[in-house]
């Protein structure tokens, strides 16, 4: 630690004890901070600090820690993961802040997203837009020859694009409408181009959007700020995937 | 029904009224230039060709065109104010990747629009802002008849700063909400891709650009004193 130099931050951090609680900002600082940190790892500095001193530490969600299950969820400085491309807060690193920077960080904001604690959010309303088509059905027998549905590789290309999505819920507090058009654009669209989901295609766009309003959702704008949200990168071509489908399903 | 009460349904309602109304913005425009004088006797032989028309059909369009814009309004205010209540606390820090001043502020330049409209209605259809303009009370000889002088009714309303002001500031908002709305469309319909998105915006840009010009030409070029009639 001692060949490199540490800074010191001013976090001011969301703050609430349950979903009933009001909250409030409340601020920290944060020392002996390296730029090899990562963010959540300063955050752990932070709540060590917290709990010698016998306070609550912040409250937050994270899971994996190396960028690819999408549960760390903050906004920081009003970016989703902190604004870096393709990148979500585990893999956000303190070099991309300054000596002496004061950094806001909140939770997801969206009436579909109600805060649990502090930073952590309740993201199910995610789930039951998977429930509501978000799969395929499929019948029960011998396994079937890895071969004997061919798709070519651009088309499965185009599929995993879609579901690269993690279903972290960036999109959705990127965007000023708190909608999730892109986590179920990527979702209805991940299947939509696969032969073993053009099936149930109709009734799957229909069900998982109108499930997405139920769940206290917003519509889209065509903002994209979705998108720059992304940790995944996903694209909105994939909303307007879901918005064709949506037509064929009307016309059909 | 799906189409209005779904998410995606009134989106899908919202663009195709916005984009029937670009087109009669495009054709609204291309039928005022005629004042520069490309067609013989000028806006006052184009005001005679389009009243020409069978009433059913000037009836009929006008009707239709009334229907798309309440539609738009509709759906406009409900999902504005749904879309308000998808986000009820704010960040303290605003941060805006990708969107635009014009994206943010469709409810505002759509209502400045949106009276707008009325204005323009109340000027140069009902002719009562300033009456004693009135194409139709101040009939002109063209080809040996007598036509409405709706080249002297314009002339007369752009040559007030007031007047003029009030439409160069409208057609800035139309650009605003073209900007955005153009665009919008193709991605709403689900005509666009990763490659196409970025061009429709420049496209849809570039429209409403046109549009904004064009439009503002008139009563600069008025009120500037270059065109006299």
């Amino acid at each position: 630690m001692s060949d490199h130099k540490t800074m010191t931050l001013t976090l001011i951090v969301w703050r609430q004890k349950n979903a009933s609680d009001a909250g409030k900002f409340e601020t920290y600082t944060a020392k002996n901070i390296t730029d090899h940190h990562s963010f959540l790892e300063m955050l752990d500095c932070v709540n060590e600090d917290l709990i010698h001193a016998g306070k609550t530490p912040i409250v937050f969600d994270h899971d994996c820690r190396e960028g690819i299950c999408g549960m760390c969820s903050q906004v920081i400085n009003g970016a989703p993961h902190g604004g870096q491309d393709r990148t979500t807060v585990c893999q956000l690193h303190m070099r991309k802040f300054k000596d002496g920077d004061t950094i806001y960080i909140e939770p997801w904001r969206a009436r579909a997203f109600p805060i649990i604690s502090d930073l952590i959010v309740d993201r199910s309303a995610l789930d039951k837009i998977i429930q509501a088509g978000g799969y395929t059905s499929c019948h029960t027998g011998g396994v079937a020859d890895g071969n004997a549905i061919l798709i070519p590789k651009p088309v499965a290309d185009e599929a995993m694009d879609a579901a690269e999505c993690v279903g972290c819920g960036a999109c959705v507090a990127g965007c000023p409408n708190g909608s999730a058009m892109l986590f179920t654009g990527a979702k209805v669209s991940q299947l939509a181009i696969l032969p073993q989901g053009k099936g149930e295609a109709s009734a799957r766009v229909k069900n998982m959007t109108d499930t997405m309003t139920e769940c206290g959702f917003g519509n889209c704008s065509n903002h994209y700020e979705c998108m720059a949200a992304c940790p995944k990168g996903i694209n909105v071509k994939f909303i307007a995937r879901m918005n064709r489908e949506f037509i064929k399903a009307l016309v059909v | 029904m799906q189409l209005t009460s779904s998410s995606i349904g009134r989106k899908i309602l919202m663009a195709i009224t916005g984009q029937a109304m670009v087109l009669f913005a495009v054709v609204h425009l291309l039928g005022n230039s005629s004042i520069f004088g490309w067609l013989n006797g000028g806006i006052n032989a184009y005001a005679v060709h389009l009243h020409s028309l069978p009433l059913p059909i000037i009836i009929g369009f006008r009707l239709a065109l009334l229907a798309m814009v309440c539609v738009h309004i509709w759906f406009g205010i409900q999902l504005t104010i749904e879309n308000r209540g998808g986000r009820p606390q704010q960040y303290a820090v605003k941060s805006t990747q990708k969107a635009t001043f014009a994206s943010e502020n469709m409810i505002w330049t759509g209502s400045l629009l949106g009276l707008f409209l009325l204005y323009h209605l109340a000027h140069f259809t009902l002719q009562v802002i300033s009456p004693e303009t009135s194409a139709l009370k101040n009939l002109v000889p063209l080809h040996n008849e007598m036509v409405p002088n709706v080249l002297g009714m314009v002339i007369a309303g752009f040559r007030n700063i007031f007047v003029s002001f009030i439409y160069a500031g409208a057609m800035v908002a139309l650009f605003l909400h073209l900007s955005h709305g153009i665009q919008s469309f193709f991605q709403t319909m689900g005509w666009s891709c990763d490659k196409s998105q970025p061009i429709l915006v420049k496209f849809g840009t570039l429209v409403a650009l046109g549009l904004f010009l064009g439009y503002v030409t008139i009563p600069l070029t008025i009120f500037a004193g270059i065109l006299k009639g």
